[in-house]
């Protein structure tokens, strides 16, 4: 990894209240630079409603976030400007635009042509338009979009329109983007795609902060996970001290308690699940002319 | 049902004899028809068009004779007569059916109109009778089996040839226009005949594909199709005899025009602004002011280019003012407000009449005798003899107008195809996700919002001398005389949201169709009603669809990815982003 590790985003005490339901309660978060951080939790546990208040959707109630030093400004035109760019749970492209249009729109801060260099179409006008061109081409080229360009991006393939939603996210340079479960109804094919898409990210400079549900992905990713059960941070550390805490676990399934009832229960079918297990290697092979016996009896 | 079983069974048996039979009565029919409109229809001249005649046609036969020779042509093209086969580049039979009943409609529309006026089928002379029954011989094309087939890649032709049938299209266009706007304006049945006529015709060439081929075209010489548009929009008033007819043509321009401005707002930023007119009152009423009229409260008189900027100036700080505190809404809410405001605007000219309020524009009086325009000694009341042809007061008009169109037509593309147009489009798309790649909503809406406001105040300097008079009247949410917000709307929505040609042809439609049927004019609200209604059902993306529209209203077309062949798993791909 990078030697450098100063932080590029940190929050301190976040705290959002909904009315007399607390969402997030102090949570304490820093990325460094270089870093792929996870952000997982049980459904409910407040993780999306933590990134809308780190991406100025949300004021928080309490606490500050701040980038690369500075405090983050709690419009979210104004996070983006800073640096921070974010991809949505469900996917929100533009979807009457076309592939190349939706990145377009991603350069929106770094571009400055207002209303009057539009309408005198002057030199720089072009150059600008051009240049915006160019770096969009190249980042559908990075996320493998590029022979697309031209189609309109509801048109697209489910696992391409959430790459083109971090293509659209990354249009706006970022040194930091935030990924909101970026493989949910993924197949196991294109989470692995994704995997490789967000190391070549983190390559290219940019820390990157994700919600997942899906467990393999995020502790083949990540350098550290934070874990938020009911709104406030369970556990920091490495994907290996997260997985084995018990708590972690416990949040997520649940904890056995001394002479439950089903116990017994619970055992007895542990026990006969193995002994299948075992029974089916045995019998493998000879598995398959049953079937077809089975087969033929329908058959007729 | 008979037309059915008569289909299948010709399939079965010699299809291929059977349909050149059928286009060559087709042909046949059309044929007559023409021949038809030499002959005398009528024994009187009260029936409008006088159809009098033996030996040439006139009025209402023209309809006939034009619909009857194409198909005629269109015909022989489906038999594949070499030199035709251009005209039905996508199929003919669907665009040789809507020709026939082109040609039935319009001929028995006018058959019948001349007994129901003259009282009785006595009236017909036999030329009626040849008509009648010719027209209908055409409608054997109804048996024809469909051969709809994609638009073949067109013939090579050296560019010159190219030009020049871009040139004699808008050249064909004006002569069309002009038939319609000229069209007797005390009698209803000449251009309800002419809407029939343009109507099928239009309908037909769409089905052939030429449409789409002129469209290929104009596309490939962009900047000679703006020309040949604005050399025929120049043209016009050069072949108008009346001033009712170049009256006609100005309103058309002005209210086009506005309906263009209002389409920044509407079709790019997707911000429902139903008060849209009260920037054209505000251009109006600022023009008026400082035109120097002797009703008017300030005892000044800027030239028309300080006029045209006071308008500009003024229409932009009311946009500002009235967009900044409504454009926080989203929807419904903005459109209830824009309303309210536009009503709000009318209330106040009609009280600021020195006894509610202050005494600024003569309250419900308005603000008359506007002085006629001058511009480097140009009278724009007076008669001018230009290129041997006389131009009235509204001809003058109508010209300076089109330079306003020009500049609204270049800043709506312009601005369209850039970054804030972008950002546009991505805000009336999804807001959150438009903010979240550092849009700053607010602002940009406020732009669209505050440019609309500024284009219609400039046509309203423009409208103000067009109609001498200022009213608070004109410039209510609803009326039966335009313009009025709801009218300006429907001109957008009936053309084509976020198109140029969309709310130009709307606009023309929605002035042109009251002004020529008198008799309309009570119900004019109830039929723009049944016409959103119906467009609303079956082409919901205007008569002129945007790109990003079309695919949106119509999901299987896919115009965007012919080339790809696994679209079944786009399709998948779509339905799964929609749940």
């Amino acid at each position: 990894m990078t030697t450098t590790t100063s932080p590029v985003l940190s929050a301190s005490g976040v705290t959002m209240r909904f009315g007399g339901l607390t969402a997030v309660r102090s949570v304490d978060l820093t990325v460094n630079s270089g870093e792929i951080v996870g952000l997982i939790g049980p459904n409910g546990a407040g993780k999306t409603t933590f990134f809308n208040c780190l991406t100025g959707l949300y004021v928080p109630t309490e606490g500050n976030v701040t980038y690369q030093g500075d405090i983050l400004p709690p419009k979210p035109h104004l996070v983006t400007q800073a640096g921070v760019a974010r991809t949505f749970q469900n996917i929100r492209l533009f979807a009457n635009m076309t592939v190349l249009e939706n990145v377009l729109v991603g350069r929106h801060t770094r571009t400055k042509e207002g209303l009057w260099s539009a309408l005198l179409r002057g030199p720089g006008f072009k150059r600008a338009e051009a240049a915006s061109k160019e770096r969009a081409m190249e980042l559908l080229e990075f996320t493998g979009l590029a022979d697309k360009a031209d189609h309109l991006s509801r048109n697209l393939p489910y696992g391409e329109q959430r790459k083109l939603e971090i293509a659209r996210a990354l249009a706006s340079d970022p040194g930091l983007l935030l990924l909101d479960e970026p493989t949910a109804g993924m197949n196991p094919q294109e989470t692995r795609a994704t995997e490789e898409l967000v190391f070549a990210i983190r390559d290219q400079g940019t820390a990157v902060l994700v919600i997942e549900h899906d467990m393999r992905f995020i502790f083949n990713l990540c350098d550290r996970v934070t874990v938020l059960v009911q709104g406030q941070k369970l556990i920091e550390g490495t994907p290996d001290v997260v997985q084995s805490d018990e708590r972690v676990i416990a949040a997520y399934i649940g904890t056995p308690f001394e002479g439950a009832p089903g116990d017994d229960e619970v055992a007895e079918v542990e026990a006969a699940e193995a002994e299948a297990a075992e029974a089916q290697q045995d019998t493998g092979p000879s598995g398959t002319p049953k079937s077809t016996t089975a087969r033929t009896e329908d058959g007729q | 049902m008979s037309t059915d079983t008569s289909k299948t069974t010709g399939e079965s048996t010699d299809t291929g004899g059977r349909a050149t039979m059928l286009r060559a009565i087709t042909a046949v029919g059309g044929l007559a028809s023409v021949v038809s409109t030499f002959l005398a229809w009528t024994w009187t001249d009260e029936f409008p068009g006088d159809l009098t005649f033996n030996g040439y046609p006139g009025g209402l036969q023209i309809l006939t004779l034009v619909l009857g020779l194409l198909t005629t042509v269109f015909a022989l093209a489906a038999m594949d007569l070499r030199g035709l086969r251009w005209l039905t580049p996508a199929g003919s039979t669907q665009a040789l059916r809507l020709m026939a009943l082109g040609t039935f409609a319009t001929t028995w529309f006018t058959v019948i109109a001349i007994a129901v006026d003259l009282g009785g089928l006595a009236n017909w002379e036999p030329g009626a009778w040849v008509a009648a029954i010719g027209s209908a011989i055409p409608l054997a094309a109804l048996l024809l089996p469909n051969d709809t087939r994609p638009l073949k890649r067109p013939a090579e032709l050296p560019s010159w040839a190219e030009i020049l049938i871009i040139a004699a299209v808008f050249a064909i266009g004006l002569y069309v226009v002009n038939y319609g706007i000229q069209t007797d304006p005390d009698h209803p049945e000449p251009f309800l005949g002419y809407l029939i006529a343009v109507g099928f015709a239009a309908a037909a060439l769409f089905k052939a594909g030429i449409v789409a081929r002129m469209s290929a075209l104009t596309a490939k010489y962009r900047s000679v199709t703006l020309l040949a548009a604005l050399v025929t929009a120049v043209a016009f008033p050069f072949t108008q005899d009346k001033a009712s007819y170049t009256e006609l043509g100005v309103n058309i321009l002005i209210f086009a025009t506005v309906a263009l401005g209002l389409n920044i707002v509407v079709g790019l930023a997707g911000l429902l602004d139903l008060g849209y007119v009260a920037f054209l009152g505000v251009g109006a009423y600022t023009a008026a002011l400082v035109s120097g009229s002797t009703s008017s409260t300030l005892d000044v008189h800027f030239p028309f280019w300080a006029a045209v900027i006071a308008g500009a100036v003024v229409s932009l700080i009311f946009g500002v003012v009235i967009g900044a505190p409504t454009l926080r809404l989203r929807g419904d809410y903005l459109a209830i407000v824009t309303l309210g405001f536009g009503e709000i605007f009318r209330l106040a000219m009609q009280n600021m009449d020195g006894v509610s309020g202050p005494s600024v524009t003569n309250g419900p009086n308005g603000i008359p005798n506007i002085p006629p325009l001058e511009i480097f000694g140009f009278n724009f009341d007076e008669d001018h003899t230009v290129l041997g042809r006389t131009l009235d007061s509204n001809a003058n008009y109508f010209l300076l107008m089109l330079l306003v169109t020009v500049v609204v037509v270049l800043v709506f593309s312009r601005a369209g195809n850039s970054r804030i147009g972008r950002a546009w489009v991505a805000i009336r798309e999804d807001e959150t996700a438009a903010t979240a790649m550092g849009i700053n909503g607010f602002r940009v809406k406020l732009i669209a919002f505050a440019l609309g406001a500024t284009l219609a105040g400039v046509a309203g300097t423009v409208w103000a001398h067009v109609q001498t008079t200022v009213v608070p009247e004109q410039y209510v949410f609803a009326g039966p005389v335009p313009p009025n917000s709801t009218f300006l709307l429907a001109a957008v929505i009936l053309g084509g949201m976020g198109t140029i040609g969309g709310p130009l042809l709307g606009a023309t439609l929605l002035f042109l169709i009251p002004k020529k049927l008198e008799f309309f004019q009570d119900y004019q609200l109830l039929a723009f009603g049944i016409a959103l209604i119906l467009i609303m059902r079956f082409r919901p993306e205007g008569i002129i669809p945007n790109r990003r529209q079309q695919l949106e209203y119509h999901e299987t077309d896919q115009l965007d990815a012919p080339d790809q062949p696994q679209l079944s798993g786009n399709a998948v791909g779509v339905t799964k982003a929609e749940a």
